[in-house]
């Protein structure tokens, strides 16, 4: 007989099952869905940053034509409780975010109102007749000033716009005062925006029969949506049903609760009629969570030979004007500092952060969640160091990378990195790019209008993080486990179904191959589900780098324990030892004997026929649900090399060459692995020369569109090459690392270092980001020696 | 408001609704007709993924009205596969891992199958030109560029 074994179905570049739908227009994003009866609502955004609202006139609007019903933050303030994300740490003082503004706005673009219409033509015509009366407040700003004494307040019951204070120490710092080289400056990493091509966007469905409420939504995190909507409303959660169905990318920004989520579901339980919203590129740019926006003091202390002896950093977090659930203002903040000492030996170290409420849209995780900013910070103190010393980057690195006979180590802010490649993946990176000749080529660099620089980037994040730290410290959610539900049909074909939600990484297919060569069955013989709170078991969703090591330690777990039942069953049935099976492509087999066998679907039926033919007091059916909490995660680490060009005319930076050598641990797919390291690095060059969120006089936002929000198009993007170094966790089911995260990590600070490093000659220094042909050219025009010709 | 009669050709199908003047061709796409594909991502010309082709020339469907494609022949996602097969556009992307999300991709599909049209041997820069018409936030474009490669051999071959 012939039977194919699956194995090798993890690392294999298996094409994709999503992609037969969305590549036919079949995919079925929330825009997408229609129910009977549906409404639609749009909402009216305030003009002013800071504001008192005096009054809302809504009877014009609700005389025009095609409106159902108009509502204010008063008329919901009944049928829903504010949004308010609680965390334990100390320091922190929550807010209370409304589904809809009452009595005061705290940004522009915050709702004041929404209304319900038969098209959601007709409900913008409704706006269009909404009075409101403001009462302009003089709005903050600047997060250092909001700090000080007499500084207007965001939320009067905070009593301050300091919404979180921490400090990070370890050793003592007063080691500085033996460095032979002190370097330190103020660095700016601005705000940015996630800028998913699919909008957010809802639809709530009451049903007032059973009191049952479904929200579809474009998020991440389904299961956190449903406890949350579950306590805002009132409803009880098992009749609370969240559908992330296709989601049209996320990258963080859609890991939180949205007010419109609340509002719609509210909306659509009041009119007893589903209520759709969806939000357009306008509402996205002023309402979506936006990122990093920090600003940071460090300072960095080495001895002759470029070892680190200390390192210090203030940072100040612009959080925005909402703490948002379940992350809280510190998810951003306290990453930074936590993450800055990076995968270096640091002996001695300082941190110390605040995060402040500012007039502008609140602050939420995106893609690195502060390790792009720690690790440019870091990483340009390194290069500054090197050159004061005269030494390559590429030497200071080695010299304090932490070495594999070190680990685990416990890094100065407390995390542990318990594996790691962090030499190796810099040593292959120089190799790839053939380093030493890049450096020769930079040195005969004659045109010294077109400078060239190669920048070096190494880091290490902390992926799949189980209980021992919450994703989020001190928040007030379980992010460290998931479960997978394993499920053989009579059939013999296998459902999984998982509590993450896709939006983009392919999972269908990568939990799939898991799932297929742990149980044993062909690939094809595997459909996996996700992203619906009805379907699969309790879990929160897909953020932070942990789906491929929590949902796929689940479902190695829930396979195994359906692979060994069906093991029992199959050695009862040909009566054989259950040693001596296999199982492998849907067949059990006694081994040497191939021709006693039968197929998973036969196995199957004996399952869910009941005691006649299963093993003396076995329970039937062939399914099973298996949790995994990896406990601390794992470290994630790769180096990046950029060579860029800088045209000292043209104030433009190009990229010449782009290597990123990764280590992710076990591949479960290459191919996907590839696309995720490559989105990545796009969205860290975006973030490093073109992306920023701009608020202007008064509060305003002045990057409302896609022409003024400029993300990279395929012409800005270089050919990125991606070298997988693949050492298996030691901490993890299956050594699988995160993933989701890191080109973004490492391509602000290496395109930074490499522009940095073009630069040097000309005595400037990169501190801020990103770098704009107009900040480039004041950088120069301030050097007279070299300014532009354009001038 | 007056509704016009508007005739048109999608995918080979001719459709006549009565439509206000207001009405933009992308949501006339996805909330007349119920052709989904077509995907809204910033309703001011930017991001392409409402592109679809328009008497043969792809053009964004949230900057047209639904009344001025009166009379015109238009192509949407959903227009591409022939005889239950993928266009060799398509079974490219799949190929090359030229999508991730998806939500870009009816949008790359027909811009690349315009500048396929009007270039059959485009180098990686004309493509990645071509392709700055669309924005795609999940694949740094490196899969979509080697997918456009591909099919252009591939309907080279094909002609």
């Amino acid at each position: 007989m012939e039977t194919r074994p699956a194995t090798g179905l993890i690392g294999a570049p298996a094409k994709r099952v999503e992609d037969q739908r969305l590549l036919t227009g079949r995919g079925r994003y929330v825009a997408d869905l229609v129910l009977p009866g549906m409404l639609h609502a749009a909402f009216l955004r305030s003009p002013h940053a800071h504001a008192r609202i005096l009054g809302i006139d809504t009877t014009a609007a609700r005389a025009s034509a095609g409106v159902v019903a108009v509502v204010t933050g008063d008329d919901l303030r009944d049928h829903a409780r504010p949004i308010r994300a609680l965390s334990r740490m100390a320091g922190y003082a929550a807010t209370d975010m409304p589904a809809l503004a009452s009595r005061k706005v705290r940004f522009a673009g915050e709702a004041v109102a929404a209304v319900v219409g038969e098209s959601r033509y007709a409900a913008e015509d409704g706006l269009d007749r909404i009075t409101v009366d403001y009462e302009p407040l003089e709005p903050v700003i600047d997060p250092r000033a909001a700090m000080a004494e007499g500084s207007p307040l965001l939320h009067d019951d905070t009593r301050t716009n300091v919404l979180l204070s921490r400090e990070f120490s370890q050793g003592d710092v007063a080691a500085f005062a033996g460095s032979a080289v002190v370097v330190g400056d103020r660095f700016r990493f601005h705000r940015h925006a996630a800028v998913a091509i699919e909008n957010r966007a809802c639809l709530a469905d009451y049903e007032p029969g059973t009191g049952a409420l479904t929200l579809w939504t474009s998020t991440q995190v389904p299961g956190m949506i449903r406890e949350a909507l579950a306590e805002l409303l009132g409803i009880p959660a098992h009749r609370v049903r969240v559908v992330a169905p296709d989601v049209g990318g996320g990258f963080g920004m859609k890991s939180a609760l949205y007010p419109e989520e609340v509002a719609v579901s509210a909306l659509a339980r009041r009119l007893g009629r589903p209520v759709k919203w969806v939000g357009d590129r306008r509402e996205d740019l002023l309402t979506s969570t936006q990122a990093w926006d920090e600003d940071v003091e460090a300072e960095l202390g080495v001895n002759a030979d470029g070892g680190i002896r200390a390192l210090r950093a203030k940072v100040w977090a612009d959080i925005g004007a909402y703490s948002v659930y379940p992350w809280t203002a510190s998810i951003e903040v306290i990453q930074v500092v936590s993450f800055l000492p990076g995968p270096y030996r640091v002996p001695h170290y300082h941190g110390q952060a605040w995060g402040v409420a500012t007039n502008k849209a609140p602050m939420g995780p995106y893609r690195g969640v502060g390790r792009p900013v720690s690790t440019f910070v870091m990483e340009a103190l390194l290069d500054r160091a090197a050159r004061h010393l005269g030494m390559d980057p590429a030497a200071i690195r080695l010299a304090n990378l932490i070495r594999p006979h070190e680990l685990p180590y416990r890094s100065p802010s407390g995390l542990v990195w318990d594996s790691g490649s962090f030499a190796e993946s810099l040593e292959r990176a120089c190799e790839v790019v053939d380093y030493a000749r890049l450096r020769a080529e930079q040195r005969r660099d004659v045109s010294a209008r077109r400078r060239t620089g190669i920048g070096i980037a190494s880091y290490v994040e902390l992926t799949g993080v189980g209980s021992a730290i919450p994703a989020s410290p001190g928040a007030d959610i379980a992010t460290g486990t998931e479960g997978a539900t394993v499920r053989v049909d009579p059939a013999g074909t296998v459902t999984a179904a998982f509590g993450l939600a896709c939006h983009g990484q392919g999972h269908e297919t990568t939990l799939a191959q898991v799932v297929a060569q742990e149980l044993g069955v062909e690939l094809d013989a595997v459909r996996v589900i996700h992203g619906d709170t009805d379907a699969g078991p309790i879990g929160t969703g897909t953020y932070a780098s942990r789906s491929a090591v929590i949902g796929g330690g689940a479902a190695i777990l829930a396979s195994w324990a359906v692979r060994e039942k069906a093991l029992r069953i199959a050695a009862h049935r040909l009566e054989a030892d259950v040693r001596d099976l296999e199982l492998s492509g849907g067949v059990a087999w006694v081994r040497g004997a191939p021709d006693r066998r039968l197929t998973l679907s036969q196995i199957a039926r004996s399952a869910y026929a009941g005691a006649k033919r299963l093993p003396k007091g076995m329970e039937p059916g062939l399914e099973a649900t298996r949790f995994y909490d990896p406990y601390i995660g794992t470290a994630a680490n790769a180096t990046h090399i950029a060579a860029v060009e800088v045209d000292l005319d043209l104030c433009a930076v190009a990229l010449a060459r782009y290597v990123v050598v990764e280590d992710c641990g076990r591949l479960i797919n290459p191919m996907i692995v590839e696309g995720q390291a490559i989105g990545g690095v796009a969205q860290g060059l975006g973030a490093a020369l073109l992306e920023e969120v701009v608020y202007g006089q008064g509060g305003q936002p002045l990057t409302g569109s896609l022409i003024d929000y400029l993300i990279p198009t395929a012409a800005e993007m270089p050919r990125v090459e991606v070298i997988h170094l693949e050492r298996p966790s030691p901490s993890t089911l299956g050594g699988f690392k995160g993933v989701g995260e890191g080109g973004t990590i490492g391509a602000p600070a290496a395109i930074a270092n490499a522009v940095a490093d073009a630069l040097a000659p000309l005595g400037i220094e990169i501190t801020e980001l990103p770098i704009t042909p107009e900040r480039l050219f004041r950088l120069l025009a301030a050097r007279a020696e070299a300014p532009p010709s354009c001038t | 408001m007056t509704a016009h009669r508007v005739r048109v050709t999608v995918n080979e199908r001719v459709y006549e609704r009565e439509i206000e003047p207001r009405l933009l061709l992308s949501d006339f796409l996805r909330h007349e007709l119920g052709l989904t594909g077509t995907h809204v991502g910033c309703e001011h010309g930017v991001c392409g993924a409402c592109t679809v082709l328009v008497d043969g020339l792809a053009a964004r469907s949230c900057l047209m009205l639904a009344v001025q494609a009166n009379g015109a022949e238009l192509v949407t996602v959903e227009g591409l596969m022939k005889d239950g097969q993928l266009h060799p556009l398509q079974q490219a992307f799949h190929e090359h891992h030229g999508l991730q999300c998806g939500f870009c991709t009816p949008g790359m599909l027909l811009t690349a199958l315009d500048l396929l049209r009007t270039n059959p041997r485009p180098t990686e820069v004309e493509i990645r030109q071509g392709l700055s018409a669309v924005l795609c936030r999940c694949t740094g474009y490196q899969g979509i560029v080697k997918a456009v490669e591909a099919a252009a051999v591939a309907l080279r071959s094909s002609r």
